[in-house]
């Protein structure tokens, strides 16, 4: 956590950077539609800075590993491997704190919703951070070259931020596009959150598969991480 | 707990075929500095990391004060900490905070963590660049600021793996300064290709070469195991073909050889009578190590 508060401290541009990125598709996504997908577009702003927060984890912990060979000392101390994603994690989500506070300030203000929807966009929002922790955590142990960890952070990025329809509903995409966007997890989360803020009206089923895949793809990557990871060989 | 640094037949291949280590055998006393010397590409960062519990060893087994570094992993990574080749610290960070954040990551409360850091960084000399951020440091004051992130965690046993790689002379000497002050409290494992680094430090070496672990011992024991004594440096051309010796190296104008101390004798009479320049001194650690090293190569040349 204190990597995340020195760097911020040191470069105090890292915190403006993690607080405009979600902050700027939901001004313009609301400029461009007069307001109508405010809504859509703050939980869509939660999701996304969830989902970049742990995405941003694979590029951090390649660059300490690389060029500062941080993890070889950590490896060879007493951390664990969970440890140090746990603490690695909460400390890309410190960067991102700003703009999920102000995410949440704006829902809280502009939109009216119950307990039920509010855990309901919770739980999407927790699952996606878990499901791209972990997937950023596995591709970063097995990346040993800083210029291959950002092409990898593009492909990745495009997978789950910007096919999704995250900053508006699904239904905005015709069919039979619509099915490519099923193949990223971020689709479902989003699914889940504009389904329970009353945005789009699927039937329960549909909604009860999305968080069967959701839930399953988050479990999957995090034993694939748990067993794939070359975190040390002994 | 027995206080030592115990390899047995440390084997490791890596998966495109490439053998690192060839069965390594060692076993040293935890006191002290134990320099492993070798050139580049000889194994030691390989054996490094297999003993401070990264790499697993393809066969052979290997223990620190006991704990096998298998099975007891988790109680080596409990007494060791090390600063691999190459480290460098986080640019952004200053002194202080490389150490706390270092700390932190050992298990060490905030508030401790603080305190040692004040400590280490007063102990190293390094309290006037505590607060200035990594990147304005040179490379001398960011090596030694590693090297005092790795004791901080007052672990008793150190891997410095070429902590002196590339560093100016007065800075080399300065971190010599750290590590003689250091090893009395507690034991520090150095790879160097620096010669005069080792033989100045150590208190054991060893000579790491192509996988094969050549020679250990103190300077005075490697002394005893080249034969010859005495080494002859020659400026200009003599022949040394009928002298009882080791010719160790002959490059362009001079010749070097390992001899006894009567040929030393006999030899510099004839040099003084043919007016060449010549030295005599007792072998150094520059020495043994081409002597090793050559007859490995002619042992595989044979």
């Amino acid at each position: 956590m204190v990597n995340a508060i020195y760097a911020m401290k040191n470069y105090p541009i890292m915190m403006v950077n993690a607080f405009v990125s979600p902050l700027a598709f939901l001004i313009v996504l609301t400029l461009v539609s007069r307001g109508a997908l405010f809504g859509v577009a703050v939980i869509g702003g939660l999701i996304m800075a969830l989902t970049s927060s742990g995405l941003s984890l694979q590029g951090d912990l390649v660059h300490f590993k690389v060029d500062f060979k941080l993890q070889d000392m950590v490896v060879s101390s007493p951390t664990t491997a969970f440890i140090y994603l746990f603490g690695m994690a909460i400390s890309e989500l410190i960067y991102y704190l700003p703009g999920i506070a102000v995410l949440l300030a704006m829902a809280f203000i502009n939109l009216k919703f119950g307990l039920f929807p509010t855990l309901q966009v919770t739980g999407a929002v927790i699952l996606m951070f878990v499901l791209a922790t972990a997937l950023g955590f596995m591709l970063s142990t097995h990346i040993s070259d800083i210029m291959e960890s950002w092409a990898v952070t593009g492909v990745v990025s495009i997978l789950l931020s910007t096919i999704p329809p995250v900053y508006y509903p699904i239904t905005y995409i015709p069919l039979p596009y619509r099915y490519a966007a099923y193949l990223s997890p971020t689709t479902y989360a989003a699914q889940i959150a504009q389904q329970a803020m009353g945005y789009i009206h699927f039937p329960q089923v549909t909604i009860d598969i999305d968080w069967i895949v959701l839930i399953g793809v988050s479990v999957v990557l995090l034993l694939i991480s748990a067993k794939k990871t070359r975190w040390r060989e002994i | 707990m027995n206080g030592r640094l115990e390899c047995n037949s440390i084997i490791k291949q890596y998966k495109d075929g490439r053998t690192a280590l060839k069965s390594v055998t060692f076993d040293i006393k935890l006191s002290g500095i134990f320099a492993l010397i070798g050139r580049n590409g000889a194994g030691k960062t390989t054996l490094v990391r297999i003993l401070a519990t990264e790499l697993l060893p393809t066969s052979g087994m290997a223990s620190l004060d006991g704990n096998d570094i298998i099975r007891d992993a988790k109680n080596v990574r409990e007494i060791m900490a090390i600063v691999p080749q190459e480290a460098r610290p986080i640019q952004w960070m200053t002194p202080r905070q490389t150490i706390i954040s270092s700390l932190l990551w050992r298990g060490f409360g905030y508030g401790d963590s603080r305190k040692r850091a004040d400590e280490v960084l007063d102990q190293f000399g390094l309290t006037g660049y505590k607060d200035k951020p990594n990147r304005f440091l040179s490379g001398g004051i960011k090596r030694k600021m590693l090297v005092a992130t790795a004791l901080a965690s007052e672990a008793r046993i150190i891997f410095l793996d070429e902590p002196t790689t590339g560093l100016d002379p007065i800075s080399r000497k300065e971190l010599w300064d750290v590590l003689n002050e250091q090893k009395k409290k507690r034991f520090i494992f150095l790879t160097t290709h620096y010669l005069e680094e080792a033989e100045a430090l150590a208190d054991s070496i060893g000579i790491l070469e192509n996988g094969e672990l050549l020679a250990i011992g103190t300077m005075e024991e490697l002394r005893s195991k080249v034969r010859y004594p005495y080494t002859v440096r020659v400026n200009g051309e003599l022949d040394l073909s009928s002298t009882a010796g080791v010719v160790i190296r002959e490059n362009g104008g001079y010749q070097q050889i390992m001899t006894s101390r009567e040929e030393a004798y006999s030899i510099s009479k004839r040099l003084i009578e043919n007016g060449v320049t010549f030295s005599i001194s007792p072998v150094s650690l520059n020495d043994i190590f081409f002597f090793f090293a050559k007859r490995r190569v002619d042992g595989e040349k044979e």
